[in-house]
Parts: C-alpha cells; structure tokens; sequence
C-alpha cells in the first residue's frame, strides 16, 4: 500500500468536501450546535444544583461522552457520501482504472472522513470544557478538565468510534446504491454508544478511566475486524458490474 | 500490444463476450464496431483490469490481464476514456487533471506540461480555472480525453468517445484522436458510429458478443459482396442485352433504362462492358460505380449473428 496515493486521494476528498457547503454545514454546525446546548445545560441545571465533585462528574462526563457518540455517526455520513456519492457522479471508474489499488482508495477516503470529523469534534470539546471550567471553578474550586477521562474519550474513544463508523460506511457503500442507505447503515454506529451513555446516565455504567479504556479495547478489535471486512467487500468487479 | 485469444466473459448464464481473439499493433487505431449490449465495454474493461476475465487470454504490451501483480502495470500503461465522463464537478479543469497525474504519479513537472498542452490541443486552456460542473458536455468530453492522456500513456482505451456529443465536438474529438495517431499511441476505440470508425480507424473489429469480423475498413467493405457498375442508357434493347449475356461480366438487373451489373472488379471490367454497349446501338449517359459501405458489411454481420 502507498501512503502517497492515499493521502493524494484524501486531499481531492478534502477539497470536494471543502465546496459543499451542506457537508461542512454537518461537519462544523453538529457539534458546535451541541456543544452550545450542553453548555447551557451546565449552566441553568449543572452549575445551581450545586453538590461534591462527584455529584459534577456523572453530569460533565456524560455531557464529554457524548462527543464520542458525535464522533461514531458524523464521519459515517462522509464517508457514505465519498465512496456512493463516487459511483453516482459515474467518477468511480475512471478512478478505478488508474493504478491506485482498492486498499489505496479506501485508507484514503477514510483520513478524508476522519480528519475533518475529528478535528471539529476536539475543537468542540475543547471550547465546551474551557467555559465548562470558567462555570464550574468557583463551586467546584478546581479546574474539572482536563481530566483522563475526558482524556480517553477524546483521544481514544472518539477516534476509534470514529474509524468504526468509517468502516461500517464502507461495508455498507459497497452494497447499497444511494447515500442515503450507506448512511442508514453507518449510523447504526449511534446504537452501541447511545446505550453506553444511557448506562453511563443511569448510573449503570461508571465513565471512568478504566471502564472506558476497557470499553475502547472493545471498539479496537471491532476496529481490525472491520477493517479486514470492509477491504474485502469493497470488490470493484461488483462494483462497476452490479451497482445501478 | 494488445493481443486476445478466446477471452470470454460471463455473468452468471449470460455470455457477454465469446472467445474474441484480435492482435492490436504499436500506434494502430483500432475501431470496436457493435450494437448496444454487443460486449464491446466489457471487452475493454477486462483490458483495462477493472473486471475480471471468465476465459481465455488477454495481453497488453508484456502484461498479463489477470494476472493480479500485471494489473497495476496495465492500468499505469494505458489511459481509459470512460463512455460516462466521471469528472469532480466541484474540481476545476486543472484540478481534475492534476489529481489523476499525481494518482499516475506523473512527475510535477512533466504532469504541469501535459495538462497545458492536452488543456491547449483540446481548447480547454482558457477554462483550467472554471469548475468542470460549468462545463457544456462536449468540453467534458475533451476534459476526460485529456485525464486519459495526463500520463503519457502509450495505450488509449475510449469508450464511445463521441457518443452523445454535437456534429461539431464530435468532429474535434475525431481530429484529436487522429492526431495522437502522429504521436504513435495505440488507440482502441469503442464506438457504434460507422461513419467514426470509417474515417478514423486502421483496422475495425465487429463484435456481437462473437468477433464477426476484423480488417481494414475497405476489406470489410469488399467483405460482403461484389461492387456494381451502374450504367444510365437512353434505351435498354435485347441486343445490348445479348451482348452483355455474351460477356457473362456477373449478375445483371434491369431497371427500366438502367442496368446494374455485379462485377469483382468494377474499374478493369468497365472499359469492355461499355465497350459491348455502345458496339451493341446503346447510348450510354452515365456510369457509375457503387460499392458495398461498412455500413452494409455491419449490417450483415450483425444481422447474420441474430
């Protein structure tokens, strides 16, 4: 596999994305939207409820995770769009045709689906915690975040839910013929991590450190077994043969 | 170049190529003559290595066609000129160019060069700039001969190239590809526009699936019969009759004043048969000489397969 080819591939997938204004509308406006709403759940139901630190945490924490929720179904729709999207402006084959084998093609659309998705995720978050901490330092007399759980979740969790979301995309891409039924089935992603934060809010599962690097370990080998299932569904003969 | 023998492709119980075998020689423009559905995509995506063959053997330069290490060598060879034109329409002209020279991993230098010459030859230069999106569909066209060509290939595979274009971008197109010719590329042209395959290709191959026929345009023609000599008389009488019944110069029909006679050499055999005529009392106004087209060569091979 060339990594040049990929990353040529990525950088065409990021300029295309860059001129549609819906797609960066979704990649930029969800989470920043979120982030704003769940700031103002800290401050008119987090902040004047008051209590221990720990009473702060279950709150903040399932408000952070929710990121890593954000983070399995954004890229999802991207990718969808990149791989479908491809075969319905008839711009596949003649990628296909070129020496750029299918491992190539895909590792590439994935960084172009995770990139962006990623880095408006953490620049989210990060706002949402530096003005989580200016509301939260007087009652609480410390600085919440950063913290190792928001660590993992961020740099851990979010971004193998993110490759998971990817892959699933891709699996699906390669068979159904239209954006939206790619996109259906990527988001099937929301499920698990949906029921983890619904856990984690009644008080089911614990968001700590370890917990969830457990949780990520998971997510990991879902990941590698993915990934060899996504290379090997993605199979062009199929794709320019079979595919209206 | 490009050598076939008895490749063959099916989809399930469906045969959509049968056994074609054909030689392409080094800078020949060979035309793939067929109705729709006859199998002519198919063969070219077989040599392109963007499906896989069911049969036979195929060979591009010293490649392999299906040999799995071989493919990526084919498709950095050859340039594909899809019958869809497949552009980013967000992307520029130049942009466009510049993401399939790099995916060829085209020299920077080398890749800056071919797109503003293939740009300028197609009268795309002043639009690099404009988004493919904005383009009329014969500029498209040009657009993705141009990407087929970024590279350098020495292999061109067009799909239908001037399918669904005006009289006058078709025209351009047409002198393109016989331009390329000058600069010895190997041209395998999938068209069903007889008139297309006539003026620009070397050798044409008729394909219902089977090969039917393969030759230069003229061998086809002469492929499907005799040519006729068409000779205009004042009056047609008994005497020019018997001396042409004399002669025994092929098959001859009367119509009226107007005598057609199949001959297999029309412009040897002319002189003695006018000859014959006018020896015979007859006055002869014209003559002409109507040979069979490649359209009539198509047609009967095509119409022998159904």
């Amino acid at each position: 596999m060339n990594l040049e080819t990929s990353l040529t591939i990525a950088a065409k997938e990021l300029k295309v994305l860059s001129r549609k204004k819906s797609i960066i509308y979704y990649i930029v406006g969800f989470p920043f939207l979120l982030m704003v709403g769940f700031l103002l759940v800290v401050k008119s139901q987090i902040v004047p409820a008051g209590g221990i630190p720990s009473d702060y945490a279950l709150g903040l924490d399932s408000l952070t995770y929710f990121f890593v929720v954000l983070a399995a179904i954004v890229p999802s729709s991207i990718a969808a769009y990149s791989i479908v999207g491809e075969k319905i402006e008839k711009s596949l084959e003649p990628l296909l045709a070129t020496p750029a084998t299918d491992g190539e093609i895909l590792l590439g659309k994935s960084i172009a689906s995770f990139v962006p998705t990623i880095l408006s995720i953490w620049a989210a978050a990060s706002i949402f915690m530096v003005i989580t901490d200016y509301l939260t330092r007087s009652s609480l007399s410390f600085y919440y975040f950063p913290n190792w759980t928001s660590g993992v979740m961020l740099f851990l969790l979010a971004p193998l839910g993110a490759i998971m979301s990817i892959e699933l995309a891709v699996i699906a891409s390669s068979r159904v013929s239209d954006v939206r039924g790619a996109n259906q089935i990527g988001s099937l992603m929301f499920i698990p991590f949906m029921g983890v934060f619904l856990a984690g809010a009644e008080g089911i599962f614990a968001f700590s450190s370890n917990n969830l690097l457990i949780f990520s370990l998971i997510i990991l080998v879902v990941d590698v077994a993915l990934f060899f299932l996504s290379t090997s569904t993605f199979k062009r003969e199929e794709i320019l043969t079979k595919w209206k | 170049m490009i050598e076939t023998e008895n490749l063959t492709k099916k989809f399930g119980d469906l045969t959509a190529v049968d056994n074609v075998t054909l030689k392409v020689n080094p800078g020949e423009i060979f035309g793939f003559l067929g109705p729709n559905g006859a199998g002519k995509t198919t063969t070219v995506r077989m040599l392109c290595c963007l499906i896989s063959k069911t049969g036979g053997q195929a060979r591009i330069a010293d490649y392999e066609v299906g040999n799995k290490s071989d493919s990526i060598k084919i498709r950095k060879l050859i340039g594909f000129v899809s019958d869809n034109v497949g552009l980013y329409e967000s992307l520029t002209a130049y942009e466009n160019l510049d993401y399939y020279g790099k995916l060829y991993k085209c020299p920077e230098p080398r890749r800056k060069e071919n797109i503003e010459r293939f740009l300028k030859l197609l009268g795309l230069w002043e639009k690099k700039d404009t988004a493919a999106g904005a383009f009329s569909k014969g500029m498209k066209q040009k657009l993705a001969i141009a990407r087929a060509l970024v590279h350098d290939p020495e292999i061109l595979f067009m799909d239908e190239p001037t399918a669904n274009l005006d009289p006058e971008s078709a025209k351009t197109v047409r002198e393109f590809i016989l331009s390329l010719k000058k600069e010895k590329k190997t041209i395998f042209l999938n068209t069903h526009n007889l008139d297309e395959a006539q003026r620009v290709c070397d050798r044409i191959g008729i394909l219902n699936k089977k090969l039917m026929a393969i030759g230069t345009p003229q061998e086809l023609e002469y492929s499907v019969g005799a040519r006729k000599t068409v000779i205009q008389l004042v009056e047609v009488n008994d005497a020019i009759l018997n001396a042409l019944n004399r002669m025994s110069p092929g098959k001859v029909t009367r119509d009226d004043s107007k005598l057609t006679i199949e001959l297999a050499n029309p412009n040897k055999e002319n002189p003695a048969i006018i000859r014959a005529i006018v020896e015979a009392g007859g006055n002869v106004q014209s003559v002409s000489i109507s040979a069979s087209t490649l359209e009539d060569a198509y047609l009967k091979l095509v119409r022998e397969k159904q």
